[in-house]
């Protein structure tokens, strides 16, 4: 287990130094001069020599490089270029409005598509399967836009239930009063696509050899389905949730953009508006990590719900 | 459709055999059985029709048949939809009664120049606008025909799907047919970069490329319409095909006939595109087409944010992003026709592919 996990740490070290390498000279030689950005239109030649001393942009690449490893290593990326504001700082406090939202969604969306796959499975092949096959795939032509602008609109603008958009410093206000549209919408809108997947996979459950003995001598189908079906089928919808933890941090954007939720998410978006470019490649660098780790944790975790898996 | 089930599939199977009737009867072509296999499934026949209806559309678009004067403001701003009938409020407006003018000659200062003035205008030609009242789907903010728009915006967001998805399709395939082929170092290095595309969550590589274009030379490079998010997406979507792709060549570089290949000196580049590739084609079009599904999406989300598609161009997303405001107005017909369009072929491309993978899958046969 523990030669495992070194193994697989080991095994990150160059999948990160790829992404910290590409990352950089995506930057490097593609973006823009960052003097430039950042002196603006007014500056004068010398203004952007000076930003450019100040920046390392006048020494070797490598030398540059290294800056940039360094400030992977020490969290410090400086200010970011449009607000001054340290980057280690926009991440500090955006992160929390991120996940007030994300960790209910993430919440609600598994729950319900667990239940939802569940009874699907349970009636597969008739009318209401059908039914909710079509109805999904018809949901899912329909863009995610589409569903916030007029879920907003009906929801908040007209009906009034919810506020249309808005967000304080209380995190329980944020809870009960701002976050549960967003929350909702979300839900609604991964429940069709969700419901689909997590049929398929308790179907695939469903055919194996086990259920029909379980059948055979005489276990009621409930009990098929929660205790025998429910625990195998948890190593698919934990690959699943597993995709989708990296997101949780990033957030919905689009939600974000669309509530003007002070979110990470919504922070890259602008950041992409603006040419602030420390603001994305730390986003991205460290969402990497994250990815990595998470893919280790999940791995982990497979070994908790299948004590058959092993590790080599 | 159904009543004559073999007719275009017949002749392109037995034509081999009509030329040349000494040969013996051939085993039909996988494309021939798999398109038999196609015409037999009535959700995947309509959904090519409808497919098919969208591209036509989108070729007419392109050669400037129709919609070619979608920037042209022919109605009032948000003109209502023909069903619908005029606005009240603007008919309202138009036929207020104006009461008569009060004959101020005697003291108006500006009197004697009246009829100078009249003989001047007169000599300055204007064209009045008759702006129509309704339009067949409606009018936007500033008088544009949403249907216009709709097959405009239909052309740039199918175009952006297909373009991005036949480049995603072929650094994919090219990249995993080495990897495969080859294997070794040239694959730990594929897959050195792989793991790197692939742990970076995509939304945020696509900011990264977006930011990129937005301020650096590559921008300047691909300014023209469509090409920057066509480079974006293709060049963050290829890791899907890459995967499938090496798989398919670790399993097909040793088979018989690539070795057989080998024997009568077919070199490498020859082996891998001409002898494999055909082989592997069909997960290779399944790929493809599940790639235009995703990036018109994907297409449609960017334009909305406002870093797709160039300002002067219509997508489904501008389309999106303008309804927005729209729609607080109480205009929704703009959202109503850009959503529609979109659901339609969307739902149908996604229904062809799905027909498309059971009609190509060999084990149904």
């Amino acid at each position: 287990m523990a030669s495992f996990i070194l193994r697989r740490v080991l095994q990150m070290i160059p999948t990160l130094a790829g992404v910290i390498l590409l990352i950089f000279f995506l930057f490097k030689f593609f973006g823009g001069d960052p003097a430039e950005i950042i002196g603006g239109l007014q500056a004068s030649a010398k203004q952007v020599e000076s930003i450019r001393n100040q920046l390392g942009l006048n020494r070797p690449v490598w030398e540059q490089l290294w800056i940039f490893v360094r400030q992977v290593a020490t969290f410090d990326w400086g200010q970011s270029w449009a607000t001054r504001e340290s980057v280690s700082h926009i991440f500090a406090t955006r992160l929390p409005a991120t996940l007030t939202v994300m960790i209910p969604i993430l919440l609600l969306e598994v729950g319900l598509a667990i239940v939802c796959g569940m009874a699907v499975a349970y009636v597969r092949g008739s009318l209401t399967d059908r039914a909710v096959m079509v109805i999904s795939t018809v949901a899912l032509s329909i863009s995610f836009l589409v569903y916030v602008i007029v879920g907003q609109y009906v929801f908040a603008f007209r009906l009034g239930w919810f506020p249309v958009q808005g967000w304080t410093n209380s995190t329980l206000q944020n809870l009960v009063q701002y976050a549960p549209l967003p929350v909702l919408l979300a839900v609604l809108v991964s429940l069709a696509p969700n419901t689909r997947l997590y049929r398929s996979f308790f179907l695939d459950e469903m055919g194996h050899d086990y259920v029909r003995t379980a059948r055979a001598k005489g276990v009621q189908e409930k009990t098929i389905l929660f205790k025998h079906v429910l625990r195998n089928a948890l190593i698919p919808i934990l690959t699943n949730v597993a995709t989708q933890l990296p997101g949780v941090f990033i957030g919905s954007f689009l939600i974000e953009v669309f509530f003007s939720i002070p979110g990470l998410g919504r922070e890259v978006y602008v950041a992409v508006n603006r040419s602030d470019y420390p603001v994305i490649q730390a986003v991205t660098i460290y969402l990497a990590v994250l990815t990595m780790v998470i893919n280790l944790i999940t791995d982990l975790m497979y070994k908790l719900v299948d004590p058959r898996v092993v590790f080599k | 459709m159904s009543a004559t089930p073999d007719s275009l599939a017949v002749p392109a199977a037995s034509a081999p055999a009509t030329a040349r009737p000494a040969e013996l009867p051939r085993s039909p072509n996988v494309w021939v059985a798999a398109w038999k296999r196609l015409r037999r499934d009535r959700v995947g026949v309509s959904a090519l029709v409808v497919v098919s209806v969208f591209l036509l559309m989108v070729l007419l678009s392109v050669a400037g048949v129709v919609a070619g004067n979608w920037q042209k403001e022919i109605g009032e701003p948000f003109a209502p939809p023909t069903v619908m009938g005029p606005d009240a409020v603007v008919q309202a407006e138009v036929k207020k009664i104006h009461p008569p003018n009060v004959d101020i000659s005697d003291i108006d200062p500006l009197a004697p120049y009246y009829a100078e003035w009249k003989r001047r205008a007169a000599d300055i030609k204007t064209v009045v606008e008759v702006r129509r009242d309704t339009l067949p789907l409606g009018g936007d903010r500033i008088g544009r025909d949403v249907l216009a728009k709709a097959i405009k915006g239909s052309q740039v967001s199918i175009l952006v799907g297909l373009f991005a998805a036949a480049l995603a399709t072929l650094i994919g395939t090219f990249l995993g047919a080495l990897a495969g082929y080859f294997g070794g170092k040239l694959d730990d290095a594929l897959e050195w970069v792989y793991n790197v595309f692939t742990s970076v969550p995509y939304i945020l590589l696509i900011f990264a490329l977006a930011a990129v274009f937005k301020s650096g030379p590559l921008g300047k490079m691909f300014s023209e319409g469509i090409a920057p998010i066509v480079v974006i997406l293709g060049a963050v979507g290829w890791t899907g095909v890459y995967r499938l792709v090496r798989a398919e060549y670790i399993k097909h570089r040793s088979r018989e006939y690539v070795r057989a290949a080998e024997a009568i000196g077919a070199g490498h580049l020859s082996r891998m595109f001409s002898h494999i590739l055909p082989n592997i084609s069909h997960v290779v079009l399944v790929q493809l087409s599940l790639y235009v599904v995703a990036f018109i999406k994907a297409e449609v989300i960017l334009s909305f944010l406002g870093m797709g598609v160039p300002l002067d161009m219509v997508s489904w997303g501008t389309m999106l992003a303008e309804a927005q405001t729209e729609l607080v107005l109480g205009k929704w017909w703009q959202l109503a026709v850009a959503t529609a369009f979109m659901a339609v072929f969307v739902t149908a491309f996604a229904l062809l592919t799905d027909a498309l993978r059971d009609a190509l899958d060999p084990k149904l046969r």
